[in-house]
């Protein structure tokens, strides 16, 4: 762990478990057993809740993982599975499973959020992008030479921001603390007026009035208020709140110093995937910037009383801390689970106390708006979607990176841009979201229309839509929290159903049964991620039946039970896997 | 407005701060539940009782009661909902009825005939699940566990211990026992703890108690968990409650 998670002003990252447990993965390779206990104590809290946090979070091991912990992204714009076949090949091992010298293991995960420099994979939970078949075999004489991965070339980290289309928020070029200058100057309640008046909706999907959030919070009467930036950024196919804390963190930071000032909050977090823990040094130079400029810290920018300062929360690989209610569960060192609401976090938040939880580019919004106003910002955009929307265009396109445009802007006109005319199907909003085909492109990035956190993947005829369906349905069935029934049980039903009908083995009936659970556990989960585990399945079958026809098997019933699968054991005892030791 | 709300048409009162459950069975309505227990903080994971309050689908058990809020609750479509997520839970775990003690007491069964399940009718998991057998007087046996996390609260809430936790996630979310060895016979649970009780399927159960009461004759074999005023069910009582 970077020393400089340490800082923070007072805050309690530097004894967050999340962290002592990032620090004793690498130390260590794995948890170790004796350790958990003491740990327990040290930080004061039940011996459980250390376990089922490990236990909760993927990067958290029960076993050693190799020296180079090698994980390749399995997202359909990122992923590189069968890179990872081959690097298996070369180092000899399995995935999963660490070498017997302990050198070297080599596993997938989610989405890393490189969609526009894939192949992308985590090495001892640095970010190694635009990986090729070509550099393998240089890739794995560094991991059997233990060459330390300063050692390794530099340009093989080198995640670039690809902006290929800035507007109304990444071109305008301000200096650090115009934000807070314009803000102080005018008053919290003219600020909130003017966010109310700019009509800005929270950028990480849901769409809920930004002013409206902040009025709940500030009115809410309690000891302590909080802010939180929502950098959890796991929905496959987005990387735009990447860029933003790359080359905009002071403005990303300076939106959370905004929002403190009217909700009257002293401290503030910044929620970070693990996936990108390789921009910490930069974050925390950037805060450490801000602290010496007065724009963080005591009495800031000489207003008696305006003390705000901000501490980084590193993630540990678990989509669901998007949710914010989950978010906050895992700031307080539990599993991500999300809240039973009612209460909501604008008034039970953080520690049961009132609290902000922002979207990146909705903070990086509030502060142009207070530097340029409300209706500078409403001019753009369309009536009920203001502003400009900063979008994560991945997948078979000739130019993948950050596009942002006026919401409104036509599927069509944004393929045009990005050169992704030939898509048979674009994915809107990650897995979580919708499935277009071509007679929908002509319709309109917007919260009215298709509503989007900013992914939009783009999948050309070559691709085999059930493939793809069928790769969001795993990533759902690994991601659920595991409270509720219908998502903790659904989604894994649902990877079942797939992967028969995918494997040549469906019938109608199963299909029919697919469609039919789908609904279920979209309708009936606690949260977001099972609501809406199923859409893809669904809007599958709604737009692209006949990819589904073409596998069916036509007879009434088949068993799930198969029975070449069920000798896979027997196979690997008896190191077999000739013709003989198959049936059919 | 008089604090009064509609289930299925029929107009019941509530207290403030009541959730449409505490309305409900106050007043003998009866809602399905598994992951509910009154007294105990709503938890809101099972979704049994899961009803619509206009066309929304909401958790009975967590939702506050508003004035004028109409319920439907016991429709054809909310029961065979129900009956799924029954069959859900059937088909995640290894329940062998059969061979379980708790059979005949256990709620999740109960269920299953209330709804009038034939079947898993989904693919089995056949999940690999730890049975701590180190406790003098109990047995977790987590086979059977449904992840309801009433052993959690009553330990916390009422027994003002902190024996069980879940642990993991997704699908391989599981309950553990807060010491540091992981085993139940290390803890501080006590027979006469509520969270050794409580649990509505054979997950935690007494031992050197088998079948004291036969088979047949055991409390869901002649009462139907829609009735309201059947007792907690706490198993292998050497008198059963009917007797
Ligand atoms: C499963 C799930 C994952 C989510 N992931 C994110 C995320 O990574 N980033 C984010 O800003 N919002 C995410 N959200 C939405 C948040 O719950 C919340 O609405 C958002 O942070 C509010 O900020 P905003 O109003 O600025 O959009 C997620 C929601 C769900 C249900
Ligand atoms: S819907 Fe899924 S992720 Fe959400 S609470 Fe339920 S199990 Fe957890
Ligand atoms: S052991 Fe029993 S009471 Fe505890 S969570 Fe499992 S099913 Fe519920
Ligand atoms: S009884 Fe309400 S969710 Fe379980
Ligand atoms: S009969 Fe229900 S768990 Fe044993």
């Amino acid at each position: 762990m970077p020393k400089s998670l340490s800082s923070g002003a007072g805050q309690q990252p530097h004894d967050h478990l999340l962290h002592r447990l990032h620090d004793l993965q690498s130390r260590f390779l794995h948890i170790p057993p004796l350790e958990i206990a003491p740990l327990a104590t040290e930080l004061d809290l039940p011996v459980s809740q250390v376990e089922s946090v490990i236990d909760f979070y993927s990067f958290f091991h029960r076993s050693p993982r190799g020296r180079f912990d090698i994980l390749f992204s399995n997202c359909t714009s990122c992923g590189g599975l069968t890179l990872m076949q081959q690097l298996c090949g070369l180092l000899g091992v399995q995935p999963g499973v660490t070498r017997a010298d302990g050198m070297v293991s080599i596993d997938q995960t989610s989405c890393v959020g490189m969609c526009d420099q894939g192949a992308a994979v985590l090495v001892n939970g640095r970010t190694l992008v635009r990986l090729t078949a070509a550099q393998l075999p240089h890739l794995a004489q560094l991991v059997n030479t233990a060459t330390p991965l300063d050692e390794w070339p530099a340009d093989w980290f080198a995640v670039q921001d690809n902006i290929r289309h800035a507007g109304l928020l990444l071109n305008d070029t301000l200096s650090a603390g115009d934000g807070l200058r314009a803000a102080v100057q005018a008053g919290a309640d003219q600020l909130l007026a003017e966010i109310r008046q700019a009509s800005l909706r929270g950028r990480g999907g849901a769409g809920f009035p930004t002013a409206m959030k902040w009025q709940f919070c500030r009115d809410a009467t309690a000891p302590e208020h909080y802010v939180v930036c929502n950098a959890d950024e796991g929905e496959p196919g987005t990387f735009k709140d990447r860029v933003l804390l790359h080359s905009y963190a002071q403005q990303v930071f300076e939106g959370m110093a905004l929002c403190a000032y009217v909700i009257k909050a002293q401290h503030g977090f910044l929620y970070l995937r693990g996936e990108y823990r390789y921009l910490v040094p930069s974050l925390e130079a950037t805060l450490d910037a801000m602290r010496t400029a007065n724009l963080l810290g005591e009495n800031i920018l000489n207003q008696p009383g305006f003390n705000f300062d901000i501490s980084i929360v590193l993630g540990a690989g678990a989509y669901i801390c998007g949710e914010e209610s989950a978010l906050l569960e895992s700031l307080e060192q539990k599993r991500g689970v999300p809240r039973v609401r009612p209460p909501f976090p604008v008034t039970h938040g953080y520690l049961g106390q009132p609290t902000v939880v922002d979207n990146v580019e909705t903070l990086v919004a509030a502060v142009h708006i207070a530097v340029h106003g409300g209706e500078w910002f409403r001019a753009h955009g369309t009536a009920q979607s203001a502003g400009s929307k900063v979008f994560s265009v991945s997948g078979d396109c000739t130019a993948p990176g950050i596009y942002e445009y006026p919401f409104g802007i036509s599927v069509q006109d944004l393929l045009e841009a990005c050169g992704g005319q030939d898509a048979q199907a674009v994915q809107i909003g990650g897995p979580s979201g919708t499935l277009i085909g071509r007679a929908e492109f002509g319709r309109k990035l917007a919260f009215e229309d298709l509503a989007t956190g900013g992914s939009i993947m783009i999948y050309s005829a070559q691709r085999d839509l059930l493939a793809v369906v069928r790769n969001f349905t795993h990533f759902f069935a690994h991601e659920s929290c595991g409270f509720c029934t219908p998502c903790r049980v659904g989604t894994p039903l649902l990877r079942k159903y797939l992967d028969k009908i995918a494997s040549g083995h469906g019938t109608v009936y199963d299909r029919e049964e697919m469609a039919r659970l789908g609904k279920l556990v979209k309708r009936r989960s606690h949260c977001g991620l099972g609501q809406t585990a199923a859409n893809p399945l669904l809007d599958l079958l709604a737009k692209f039946p006949q990819v589904y026809a073409e596998r069916l098997l036509h007879q009434d019933y088949e068993p799930f039970f198969n029975l070449d699968a069920a000798l896979t054991t027997t196979r690997e005892l008896t190191h077999r896997d000739d013709a003989e030791a198959h049936l059919s | 407005m008089s604090n009064t709300l509609f289930i299925d048409g029929q107009e019941i009162p509530f207290a403030p701060g009541q959730t449409i459950m505490d309305a409900s069975l106050e007043a003998g309505i009866y809602i399905p539940h598994l992951c509910h227990k009154p007294g105990l903080t709503p938890h809101g994971s099972c979704k049994l009782c899961t009803v619509e309050v206009d066309g929304r689908s909401v958790s009975a058990c967590t939702l506050p009661a508003a004035a004028g809020m109409k319920v439907d609750n016991n429709t054809p479509a909310l029961q065979e909902v129900r009956k799924t997520l029954v069959q859900m839970l059937f088909v995640e775990g290894n329940h062998l009825c059969p061979t379980c003690s708790k059979t005949g007491d256990c709620t999740l069964q109960a269920l299953g005939y209330h709804f009038g399940m034939l079947d898993g009718h989904f693919p089995p998991f056949y999940p690999r699940r730890e049975v701590d057998a180190s406790h003098p007087d109990l047995v977790l046996d987590r086979d059977r566990c449904v992840l309801c996390e009433l052993c959690v609260r009553a330990s916390r809430e009422q027994d003002g211990k902190n024996v069980f936790a879940i642990s993991g996630r997704g699908a391989s979310a599981h309950i553990i026992v807060n010491t540091s060895s992981g085993k139940l016979g290390d803890s501080d649970l006590t027979l006469d703890d509520a969270a050794a009780h409580i649990c509505p399927v054979g997950a935690i159960l007494p031992k050197n108690h088998g079948c004291e009461v036969p088979f047949g004759r055991r409390t869901f074999d002649l009462h139907s968990v829609a009735e309201s005023d059947v007792a907690h069910v706490g198993l292998q009582k050497t008198e059963h409650h009917d007797e």
